[in-house]
């Protein structure tokens, strides 16, 4: 216990580190959000000093973080300035929506490369891994936005997906069963862009980890006692191969959250991703900081399931 | 060259008869589709007896562990026969190979990696009894216990996982497990290399032991020619892959006829005159 104690500290001090580092960078970019204001002749510079000193902008910037720091408390994250209001109710919903895409995303990622990784490794050398490996060799040449771009415009082309949101308009009438198709009809292409995107490397380091082991002594000792190729790969191999890639799963939750702001820009999903580019470009400083804490938050919380997982499934970690 | 004439090849009822076996790998050229045959080992003939120690020594390459899996069938050989108990076994059905396996075990060079960690110390000598459907589980228990015993670990660390074993003690325990279904063959793939002096001694003790109680045969494979006139009743040479002389023990070692066999004799001497020069 003392290891993942250890672990959940780690992550609060990093999530301090984080704010303070976000906070520090916003403050070193140029001008702020009521620059732009200031160019309009109509709005005297009284009124947008005014405007600074009530969103508190003209305060140094240990003050503005302590009471930043007051509002999370709250759970408010500070005022969005373009929308006027808590940014924490505002991300909440685009959280929901970014969860959504990108935990189905993990799930299926996750589901295909243990699967052909296993199928890969218990086949190594022949024509099928072959196939495989000249595949996710293609997919890793291909930038990410190219291929979402492809995907929308598979979309444009063919109209048998949306080309972005989340429900269609009127799906307010629709049944419990209806609204569930069509989001699922929505979540389609980003999602398969998604697992497109992050599926290459996981597929790549389940196939190897699974011949690591399947050469280990170990394996082949078990096959001197008869052991079936099912039972070798699923019973014998797998477990231990899980270790690295429990490990993985901590790391694939980043590059699936930071693909996922490009997919949702591209294909329209209203997640965090066109919030937090929004913010960026008008300067919206607590949307930023608030959706990159998010980020931070949803992977630390990967990295500390990682974590436990390992500590759960791997004798050797318990053993430290 | 002297092939196949130790004492004991001239007795019959061998536990392992090999003939003509040989083992070809085809390895793919880099940036082409042509394949090239890389052989591992050509033309072995060997036969193993009860009760007695057969030893292949040769340098790195040589082909001994390709051997040593070809038979026990953890790899199929490209030729030859291997015959276990009156049958070629590359001719039996999937069904009798399973059943098969019970009378060859293997021993590696690493308990670490042959150990798997994930399992603890009663389970991995459970493991051999669980895959062949052996017993119930507190049947299965007790031979675990007693057999831990017999290698000399506590039985009270059933629980233990291998890493919490010592060097020796993981050996010990993989030698439990292969103990574990009763074979009439134990291969010792370099067990003993990963060791040091103290327990090479206490490990070869133990398996003296072994093979006194259970009229157990051993293939050891090994390039430690020191261990091998302690431990071997005859002695195979293998050099590129062929077997180039075969001998009792004794007689090799007193007279080797093969220049590769006089090599290898004549290099363990002058590492132990350096030592004893040194220690003088």
């Amino acid at each position: 216990m003392r290891y993942l104690a250890r672990r959940l500290l780690h992550s609060i001090l990093l999530l301090f580190a984080v704010s303070i580092f976000s906070f520090a960078i916003l403050q070193l970019a140029p001008g702020d959000f009521f620059t732009p204001i200031r160019l309009n002749p109509q709005i005297s510079a009284h009124t947008v000093a005014a405007l600074r000193s009530q969103y508190g902008l003209d305060e140094p910037l240990p003050i503005r973080y302590e009471h930043w720091l007051h509002s999370v408390s709250h759970g408010d994250f500070g005022i969005s300035f373009a929308y006027g209001t808590p940014v924490g109710p505002l991300l909440a919903v685009r959280a929901r929506n970014t969860l959504l895409l990108t935990g189905t995303s993990l799930l299926l990622a996750w589901l295909l490369a243990i699967l052909l990784g296993i199928g890969s490794a218990a086949h190594r050398g022949k024509w099928s891994d072959r196939a495989g490996a000249m595949l996710t060799s293609s997919l890793l040449t291909v930038p990410d936005l190219v291929l979402f771009l492809a995907l929308l415009l598979l979309a444009v082309r063919t109209g048998w997906f949306p080309t972005g949101g989340m429900m269609s308009a009127g799906s307010e009438d629709l049944g419990l069963g209806g609204k569930w198709k069509d989001l699922a009809v929505h979540l389609f292409l980003p999602c398969v862009g998604l697992v497109l995107a992050t599926l290459p490397p996981l597929l790549r380091h389940v196939r190897s980890a699974m011949i690591e082991v399947l050469d280990a002594p170990f394996v082949r000792a078990a096959r001197a006692h008869g052991i079936s190729e099912r039972r070798v790969l699923l019973r014998y191999a797998l477990p231990v191969a899980a270790s690295p890639l429990i490990t993985l799963f901590g790391y694939s939750i980043a590059a699936m959250l930071s693909a996922s702001l490009l997919v949702e820009m591209v294909l329209s999903w209203p997640g965090i991703g066109p919030l937090l580019v929004d913010a960026i470009l008008a300067k919206d400083v607590y949307v930023v900081v608030g959706a990159v804490m998010l980020s931070a938050v949803l992977l630390v919380a990967g990295n500390l399931l990682a974590d436990a997982m390992l500590f759960a499934t791997d004798p050797r970690i318990r053993m430290d | 060259m002297n092939l196949g004439t130790p004492s004991t090849l001239c007795r019959d009822q061998a536990v392992l008869r090999v003939c003509g076996l040989s083992k070809q790998y085809l390895q793919r050229r880099p940036f082409s589709r042509k394949k090239i045959a890389v052989t591992a080992f050509q033309d072995v003939s060997l036969a193993i007896f009860p009760g007695k120690t057969l030893a292949v020594v040769g340098e790195s390459g040589a082909g001994k562990s390709s051997l040593a899996r070809s038979i026990a069938l953890l790899e199929r050989p490209s030729a030859g026969e291997i015959e276990l108990g009156g049958k070629n076994s590359l001719a039996r059905s999937r069904k009798e190979l399973f059943a098969m396996r019970r009378q060859v075990q293997l021993i590696f060079q690493d308990p670490s990696s042959a150990l798997n960690p994930r399992l603890t110390a009663g389970e991995v000598i459970a493991e051999p009894l669980l895959i062949q459907g052996e017993g119930t589980g507190a049947q299965r228990r007790l031979r675990v216990l007693r057999l831990m015993e017999q290698v000399g670990l506590d039985p009270a660390w059933e629980r233990k996982r291998p890493l919490e074993f010592s060097g020796g003690q993981r050996q010990r325990l993989a030698i439990a497990r292969a103990l574990a279904l009763g074979p009439r063959l134990l291969i010792l793939d370099e067990a003993l290399s990963n060791l040091d002096a103290a327990n090479q001694a206490l490990i070869l003790k133990l398996l003296a032991q072994l093979q006194a109680a259970h009229a157990l045969s051993f293939l050891h494979i090994s390039h430690d020619l020191r261990l091998v006139s302690e431990f071997a009743d005859d002695v195979a040479v293998m050099y590129q892959g062929r077997i180039v002389e075969c001998q009792t023990a004794g007689k090799l070692f007193a007279s080797p006829e093969h220049f590769y066999t006089k090599e290898l004799l004549a290099s363990v001497r002058s590492v132990e005159s350096i030592l004893l020069e040194r220690s003088a």
